[in-house]
């Protein structure tokens, strides 16, 4: 396939690329280069694309951005609003994806590795990892960032180590007066035996541009371990996400990946690709979305059973207000050997306005003959009993909705295990419910 | 208290209720019977609000205010509570939050503070006791997975809580063993007082056994057809509905 349709955007992109690259020996430069040719071959995305169908992301591009490799400089003070209250965690501050150590409070666990990813660069484990575990092929996004990251974190736990506290990941973009255009890449690798929660969370600082992010993260869950990953997504109104997570699990590895994208940001897509290389995995994958005004949000998943006696357990659930749209792609794939597997998918969805739009697409190839695979979707409103039933004993119409909202994301909020990320979710849910 | 006029009401189109009047003063406890379809459960609809019953004719004076420009929360702060024929399960709400959410909704309204939840506790606790309501229960999703009789406890229970003024019962007795309506009907019977009134609407004489009514109403095609002391249940027991649809017809028909 070649790139029929050129942009401003991709022209910058495409031009700018000999400048933005930054060409230190040992940055990568083989990788970067057969990315960029691969980015190049597919180009950006249309909705002809099967992956963008219900997204048309060139509407997001359109606007002219800057490479902005560069970091602003943050204070504590402005870090407030993303404050988590009663959470005991570790911090680790980017700001443009690039680290900064007087904002963080890093572990001081033996076994435990946080580094900038270019700090990181030279070791072993990260050049034979870094880029192994996305699908660069059929990504144009993955293959962007793969060929112009700058920043990004590396983490690695070692065996046996389990981190006592989770670590509260915050990813702050600044701009001044231009819009940004800021690609982070993360490489995080959970050994035998080890434990790690992260916390991630963002804080749009922008004054007067617009960010737009295009992130990579890859994480290897390697054998017993446990891998909690929450990832929530509130940034300020107009911030255009695009993140690619690809996670890989080796035997006996459990991992808990939940989203929350709650408002104000106008376009979220994320891709969620979780290959399962070992037996006997858990993996529990929870979303969820509340959406209002004309936000995007496209949740894009898949699950790859390649081993026997796997668990997959996925359920989204979105709410959405006003003209938001949401797009959710549930994609399980079971391996011809990957017998005795349980793959679950459900998508659920409340439509709280008649100008909110849902497109859901579940995707299941299932090669294997005994396994147990289930998929479902689901859109409806408010049960106008139930909303009866509340205002009855003299609760008002506004209080009534937001239980029901809070209800109906009960079964996400519930297995979030942080009590303080929990609450803090759960009071940012009844915030965005506002019913014009 | 509570003055019916001349209430008309439809709902999808199909007239219900045909011209009802009905005077409720404070102390005083009205068992509404009647047939099938009569139009019970609708005229407990319409004092509480449900949005899908249009009022075509008449009036709802409550303590003095038109009841039919209230919002469903507004009439339950101002004191008018229904008992659900079918209380509704809410999964992912539990029973605990709700009843302190519609409490301090109350006492907003009231210009009271939020209760203190120490408070709150113990006043939950002295009220789950007059209905022995299973303290089990209090965490647990609203209404969801309860038993038929555990779901109209906790409707007494919410009465209790929230100490409304007109207390209306739709078919509270309906599905309850001997035991459960026991300790619905004591629990009724240590809530009324000289202050409040209760509408019970049923099809049974059983109930009234329990919660003796100073009136009882029949209600049959939309309108009051009969009313009498309840001496007049006892002779509906007996005699069941027929004779008061025929002395009806006749009279339609004049």
């Amino acid at each position: 396939m070649t790139n029929e349709v050129t942009t401003p955007f991709y022209n910058y992109i495409v031009d700018g690329f000999p400048g933005f690259l930054d060409a230190t020996p040992g940055n990568f430069l083989p990788l970067r280069e057969e990315a960029f040719t691969r980015f190049k071959t597919l180009g950006l995305p249309t909705t002809k694309a099967e992956d963008w169908r219900y997204t048309n992301v060139q509407l997001f591009l359109k606007d002219p951005f800057t490479f902005s490799p560069v970091a602003g400089t943050v204070t504590e003070t402005q870090l407030a609003p993303a404050s988590i209250v009663g959470l005991d965690a570790y911090r680790v501050v980017l700001v443009n994806g690039h680290f900064q150590e007087n904002l963080s409070t890093l572990p001081a666990i033996k076994g435990v590795t946080i580094e900038p990813l270019a700090a990181a660069a030279t070791r072993p484990l990260v050049q034979e990892h870094l880029g192994q575990h996305i699908h660069l092929q059929d990504q144009p996004f993955a293959a962007l960032n793969t060929a112009l990251f700058t920043g990004g974190l590396f983490i690695e736990v070692a065996a046996n180590v389990i981190v006592d506290k989770p670590i509260y990941l915050l990813n702050v973009y600044t701009t001044t007066h231009k819009n940004a255009f800021i690609q982070p890449r993360n490489l995080w690798i959970i050994h035998t035996n080890a434990a790690l929660e992260i916390v991630e969370s963002v804080l749009d600082l922008s004054d007067n541009g617009i960010v737009l992010v295009n992130g990579v993260t890859e994480t290897i869950v390697k054998e017993n371990a446990e891998f909690s990953h929450y990832n929530l997504q509130m940034a300020a109104k107009d911030g255009r996400y695009i993140h690619y997570t690809a996670t890989e699990q080796e035997q006996y590895s459990r991992y808990h990946h939940f989203n929350f994208t709650l408002p104000a940001a106008s376009f979220t897509r994320n891709n969620l690709s979780v290959a399962l290389h070992g037996n006997y995995t858990e993996s529990n994958m929870l979303g969820l979305y509340v959406a209002n005004d004309a936000q995007h949000v496209d949740n894009h998943t898949f699950v790859d059973h390649l081993r026997p006696n796997c668990n997959s357990n996925e359920l989204y659930k979105g709410v959405l207000l006003d003209s938001a749209k949401a797009v959710f792609t549930g994609r399980i794939h079971v391996n011809q050997i990957a017998q005795k597997t349980n793959a679950f998918q459900q998508n659920s969805n409340l439509l709280l306005s008649d100008k909110a739009d849902i497109n859901s697409q579940p995707q299941l190839e299932i090669y294997a003959d005994d396994v147990k695979c289930s998929h479902g979707f689901t859109v409806g409103q408010f049960n106008q009993e139930a909303l009866f039933y509340l205002r009855s004993r003299g609760i008002g119409e506004e209080a009534a909705r937001n239980m029901l909202v809070g209800a109906f994301a009960y079964d996400i909020t519930d297995q979030v295990k942080i009590p303080a990320v929990q609450d803090y979710i759960i009071s940012h849910i009844e915030e965005s419910i506002v019913i014009n | 208290m509570l003055s019916i006029r001349n209430l008309h009401a439809e709902v999808e189109g199909k007239q219900i209720l045909k011209g009802i009047n009905l005077e409720i003063n404070r102390g005083e406890i009205h068992a509404i019977m009647g047939p099938n379809g009569s139009g019970k459960s609708s005229l407990a609809s319409v004092l509480a609000g449900r949005e899908n019953y249009t009022v075509t004719q008449g009036e709802i004076i409550f303590e003095g205010q038109d009841l039919l420009e209230m919002a469903p929360e507004v009439r339950a702060r101002e004191g008018i509570f229904l008992a659900f024929q079918y209380p509704v399960e809410i999964p992912g709400v539990s029973n605990i939050t709700f009843l302190k959410t519609a409490v301090n909704e109350m006492r907003a309204y009231k210009g009271l503070p939020p209760m203190e939840a120490r408070d709150f506790l113990k006043y939950t606790k002295e009220k789950q006791q007059l209905v022995s309501f299973d303290a089990n229960l209090m965490n647990r999703s609203l209404n969801e997975g309860f038993s038929g009789g555990e779901k109209k406890r906790n409707e007494i229970l919410q009465l209790a809580m929230l100490e409304p003024k007109l207390s209306i019962l739709d078919e509270t007795d309906s599905g309850l063993d001997i035991d459960a309506l026991r300790i619905v009907s004591n629990g009724v019977n240590k809530l009324r007082n000289s202050d409040n009134a209760f509408v019970m609407i049923t099809h049974y004489q059983r109930l009234l056994e329990y919660i003796v009514p100073d009136f009882v109403h029949v209600l049959y095609n939309g309108q009051i057809v009969k009313t009498g002391t309840k001496e007049l249940a006892l002779e509906l027991e007996e005699k069941g509905y027929d004779w008061l649809k025929e002395a009806y017809h006749l009279k339609e028909s004049v």
